[in-house]
């Protein structure tokens, strides 16, 4: 579904380089979990993968097609939740929809539809600002869901949330899952996020970016966070990435 | 202690003398103002002096005789068409100016050598081209008022949060659309506080206008009422002004918080 061949990106007058030929496919329906130092390009590949930037090098496929924009069967979940603050939970929702030229009869429906499956039924009428974090990143969910996008960008959703709501959110985004089993994207710098979503787990060095390993993570779906945290494989893969990922942190920082 | 009290340093401000709270002291002090006022006027018996209870009475007088009403009618036109003409020219000149490179390098070296002009400075100019009649006026008024709608336009659409735009370009949103979902509303507020410094100035604007041109308004009736040294009835067009002054940038103030409520949360918490 999502194929990244061999991209590479220089950011600034110096060129300091960002991502260094990386590739990955995600193929239907599965979760990708991409976790690394920070700093090391995560977030400029996924901006890659939604045509937001360019790559210098390498090309990005979605669904056959090579990304040179932003199109509407990719859409993104940002980590600063970026929602209008002007505009109410209802209108956030209908925003994509709404920018793609679709009638508000006609998308009263599919709003409605994504109010209720993240839970956000009785807030239509509220603004951001009156919502708790975890409240706002369920409407930028609902949001990127509403437009039936086939593949959905998580960059770092719950990185801003607080460890109880972040567990919650987990849950909540497996769940929505299993009704909406989106190819996924996910960005994180969570090892026990990365573990508990993925079907695989892609390593990232430190800057530049390249892809280091790529894991099965083997537990069956449908899958209970905390039953998964309890079993041995979480924990094995959870010691064998923190191993990998220190030596690239410590390296980071120049030793 | 009183419970005001208490709230005030719970706020974090300091301690209201007697517990009063802040209107109750704010009315106390204009009454004390308003009452040494009097008491001083009284007792001069001057002719180039006035007290309180004189400029009531001056004030009903011009009002019953029509005369106020006839210069304020006068002024107020001139004030809201100039203003008008402001906000109609200025904020999209000012989005333009924020959206569009080679137009903020264009208009950008007017802007700031008007700005920055004393503008009394100009009005001979525009009297001698202009004339004396309303013309002149809405012009100079227009002047006084668009620096502040154009700038303040301009840094809100500088203004606005860029992680929003990569979001709208995230979600295929046209150039347009991006416009009206995302620059309009993150500047209003900036807009809007432009206006309300617009309509200070515009104030200023129109009564020198009325000076230089002395036909008609509230500055004509200042000067008129100054050469015959009636002071009571110099200062009812004053106190008008004033008025005008503070109901106006008051509404302005009001509708700010309104139109973004978002923006006074962390305040209010």
């Amino acid at each position: 579904m999502v194929a990244i061949k061999q991209v590479s990106k220089s950011f600034g007058a110096s060129r300091t380089e960002a991502l260094q030929a990386c590739t990955l496919d995600v193929p239907a329906h599965e979760i990708l979990c991409v976790i690394g130092p920070s700093g090391c390009g995560k977030t400029t590949l996924l901006r890659i993968v939604d045509g937001l930037i360019r790559a210098d090098r390498g090309q990005v496929f979605v669904n056959q097609t090579e990304v040179t924009a932003p199109r509407p069967d990719v859409a993104m979940v940002f980590q600063h939740f970026g929602l209008l603050p002007w505009k109410t939970v209802y209108d956030n929702v209908a925003y994509g929809l709404r920018v793609q030229g679709r009638a508000d009869a006609d998308l009263a429906d599919a709003v409605s539809r994504y109010i209720d499956l993240i839970g956000l039924r009785g807030f239509e009428k509220n603004y951001p600002y009156q919502l708790s974090g975890g409240m706002q990143q369920r409407v930028g969910l609902a949001r990127a869901l509403a437009v039936n996008p086939e593949v959905l960008l998580m960059d770092e959703p719950f990185g801003s949330l607080d460890a109880q709501t972040r567990e919650l959110m987990q849950e909540e985004l497996l769940r929505v899952w299993r009704s909406q089993p989106k190819t996924m994207l996910f960005v994180t710098h969570s090892i026990d996020e990365a573990v508990i979503l993925g079907d695989r787990v892609a390593l990232m060095t430190r800057r530049p970016g390249r892809v280091k390993e790529i894991l099965e993570v083997g537990i069956a779906r449908p899958r209970d966070p905390e039953t998964v945290r309890r079993s041995t494989r979480y924990l094995e893969l959870r010691e064998h990435i923190w191993h990998q990922l220190k030596v690239e942190v410590v390296g980071g920082n120049g030793q | 202690m009183s419970a005001v009290a208490e709230q005030g340093r719970a706020a974090g401000r300091r301690e209201t003398v007697a517990g009063l709270p802040p209107a109750g002291i704010r009315f106390l002090s204009v009454m004390v103002g308003l009452v040494a006022w009097e008491a001083y006027g009284r007792a001069l018996h001057s002719v180039i002096f006035t007290y309180p209870s004189a400029v009531v009475r001056a004030g009903y007088e011009l009002i019953v005789s029509g005369e106020l009403q006839f210069y304020l009618k006068s002024s107020v036109i001139v004030l809201s068409l100039g203003l008008v003409l402001a906000i109609v020219l200025g904020i999209p000149l000012g989005i333009l100016m924020g959206r569009r490179a080679v137009i903020e390098h264009a208009v950008d070296p007017y802007v700031n050598a008007l700005y920055a002009t004393p503008l009394v400075a100009v009005i001979p100019v525009i009297v001698v081209w202009l004339g004396f009649q309303t013309k002149a006026k809405v012009v100079l008024v227009f002047l006084f008022c668009i620096f502040p709608i154009l700038i303040n336009t301009y840094q809100g659409v500088k203004n606005t949060d860029s992680r929003l735009v990569e979001v709208a370009r995230s979600f295929c949103s046209k150039e347009w659309r991006l416009w009206r979902d995302l620059i309009l509303p993150s500047s209003a507020p900036f807009i809007l506080a432009g206006i309300r410094l617009a309509i200070g100035r515009g104030l200023i604007g129109m009564v020198v206008a009325e000076f230089y041109t002395t036909i008609t308004g509230l500055g004509y009736m200042i000067v008129q009422y100054a050469n015959t040294f009636r002071m009571d009835r110099l200062f009812v067009p004053v106190v008008v002004l004033m008025i005008m002054g503070v109901v106006l940038t008051g509404v302005l103030r009001h509708l700010e918080r309104r139109i973004a409520p978002w923006l006074y949360v962390a305040r209010e918490e």
